[in-house]
């Protein structure tokens, strides 16, 4: 019974996913960009989130990662006029390659070390992206012409975003629910339980590491199309404390909540800087409220109040 | 007792060294295969650390150990486990928020390559299910699959414990205080299934109580400050002067054996 009504449930929360995700193509078009964007970002949240909540390890360089990506797609699409799924590609890559690298420096530490280390790692970039004036723009930044090379409408681009996203998504989702996504669990649990099984932690966190660093650097080659604009800003430590913001208030180890926490942070941030400029002192409050009524995130809650209703439940 | 053949494992001047402290001091030590070894001795006697210099947890300063003729002192504990060295600890380290098949799982999986498929599902192989079932078996938690490992007895989290270690046809299984913290009717239910083992697994198995030691093993290493003082074969392990001084105390001081977890 238990599993007749979680299946559902499954289909439930599934077309009203697919509901939420229509919605915005019935609105103004300023919405439909706000949309794109929280899909965006969930991307880069879930990436955050495959290291925070299925690791154990939390990061504070994917912002840099992802800005990496964004870097090197507007780069090689308007300065080398290369074509743009080449550019994408290469984006996804150098974000992947920088989180190997990354991640080769940061998997023997954990805890605050770790948030420490990938912190500085972070900085490192966006020093590079500030003083390398003459690839990166310095403050100007680099513009490009994307959106109008596709020729698409801010609709028909938040399709193509939604479809990629959903891709995304499942892959990421088959990646946690994979044996290798168990392994992540096992280590963040009992990192001298899995060694005495066999296990290379050190490998399995580098691996681990790279994959949420290409997935972090999807974002960022969807961000360069959706945004048309890259300055050190997208690498800056803001951009990674966001991202890890999103996970936590989605909740951390559920993956979805990745979609809760960027609407919630996104939306938040569209409504109260059109009333006043102090968004970084609501997103402040925001995230204390969150600690103290739901420090497993608005995903994770919402499983608990399940699980509370339903005792003989025994899936985590 | 003790056979000629080749022993499976052998230490050699083993010295395990925490700044002054030798926690363990050049212990020499050698099991034929399908053995059964008692390593007994009273707190901080060095028996974890012996257990961490085998498993590799911590590597040995100094000496060597040879496990099936190959030299492992300086491999890491995982390079360990793929020679099937197999162990359990003394603080029960479980997977506490999975359960029973999740942490079986894991078992399983960490000397088999399926740990590297990235977006597979998450079920067994037919082989690994089989094993499984077999180890879940000998530790008596079959039909207990699915329970969420926190929310187990002690005593089914120490089967686990032991459970763990037997899937992947281990060769060498180190118990570490297997039945620390029991009543004593677990302890019963504990030592029948460390007595069903399979004969030609080698066990290596530290204890606090003699009683339940001396009754599963073949022979006995007594350990005191890092040092082996005393092996002898179980029957006259009691009646040994050295081992009723170091272990039970002076006949003329009454002082009675900790059961604390405080192992150096």
């Amino acid at each position: 019974m238990t599993s007749k009504t979680s299946t559902t449930l499954r289909i439930l929360a599934g077309l009203a996913a697919l509901v939420l995700v229509a919605a915005p193509l019935a609105m103004p078009t300023y919405y439909v960009s706000v949309a794109t964007q929280i899909l965006i970002f969930a991307v880069l949240a879930m990436s955050v989130d495959v290291l925070a909540g299925f690791t154990g390890r939390t990061p504070l360089c994917h912002g840099a990662i992802f800005g990496t990506s964004t870097y090197v797609v507007l780069y090689t699409a308007t300065v080398m006029h290369m074509p743009l799924p080449l550019a994408m590609l290469l984006g996804v890559l150098a974000a992947t390659v920088l989180a190997l690298v990354f991640g080769l420096l940061a998997v023997r530490t954990s805890g605050v070390y770790f948030l420490l280390l990938t912190l500085a790692l972070g900085l490192i970039v966006w020093g590079i992206c500030l003083r390398w004036t003459e690839v990166t723009g310095g403050e100007n930044g680099l513009r490009g012409q994307l959106r109008a090379g596709l020729m698409l409408s801010t609709r028909e681009l938040y399709v193509a975003v939604a479809v990629v996203v959903a891709l995304v998504t499942f892959a990421m989702w088959r990646f946690v629910h994979s044996p290798f996504g168990l392994t992540l669990r096992g280590i963040r649990d009992g990192e001298s339980r899995m060694a005495s099984l066999g296990y290379n932690v050190p490998l399995h966190l580098t691996i681990a590491f790279t994959a949420s660093g290409f997935f972090a650097g999807i974002a960022g080659a969807l961000y360069a199309v959706f945004n048309d604009f890259v300055s050190p800003s997208t690498v800056q430590l803001s951009q990674s404390v966001a991202g890890l913001l999103m996970a936590i208030v989605g909740g951390v180890g559920t993956l979805f909540g990745a979609f809760v926490g960027s609407f919630i942070i996104i939306a938040l941030e569209q409504a109260v800087s059109s009333v006043t400029e102090r968004w970084l002192m609501v997103l402040g409050l925001t995230f204390i409220v969150i600690m103290i009524f739901a420090p497993e995130g608005v995903i994770g809650k919402a499983r608990l109040l399940m699980a509370g209703r339903g005792q003989s439940k025994t899936k985590p | 007792m003790r056979a000629v053949a080749e022993p499976i494992l052998k230490l050699t001047d083993v010295t395990v060294q925490f700044g002054a402290l030798k926690a363990v001091d050049k212990v020499s030590m050698s099991l034929n295969a399908g053995e059964r070894r008692a390593v007994i001795g009273p707190n901080g006697a060095g028996k974890t650390t012996l257990f961490n210099a085998i498993t590799g947890t911590i590597p040995p300063t100094s000496g060597r150990v040879v496990f099936d003729g190959v030299d492992m002192s300086r491999m890491s504990p995982q390079g360990r486990a793929h020679l099937g060295v197999a162990r359990t600890f003394q603080i029960t380290n479980l997977f506490g928020r999975m359960s029973v098949i999740e942490n079986m799982r894991l078992a399983v999986r960490g000397l088999s390559p399926t740990k590297f498929s990235f977006f597979g599902t998450d079920d067994l192989t037919e082989a690994q299910a089989d094993d499984v079932r077999r180890a879940l078996l000998s530790s008596r938690l079959d039909g207990r699959e699915h329970v969420v490992v926190k929310e187990m007895s002690y005593g089914e989290q120490r089967q686990l414990e032991v459970a763990m270690a037997l899937v992947g046809t281990p060769r060498l299984l180190l118990l570490d205080e297997p039945a620390a913290g029991l009543s004593p009717a677990e302890r019963t239910f504990l030592a029948d299934i460390i007595r069903a083992l399979p004969r030609e697994l080698t066990v290596v198995l530290i204890e606090h109580d003699m009683d339940l030691a001396l009754g599963l093993v073949d022979y006995v290493t007594v350990m005191q400050n890092g040092v082996v003082i005393v092996e002898s074969d179980p029957s006259s392990i009691r009646t040994n002067p050295l081992v009723q001084e170091v272990y039970l105390g002076k006949p003329h001081a009454v002082v009675v054996p900790g059961e604390g977890n405080a192992d150096a």
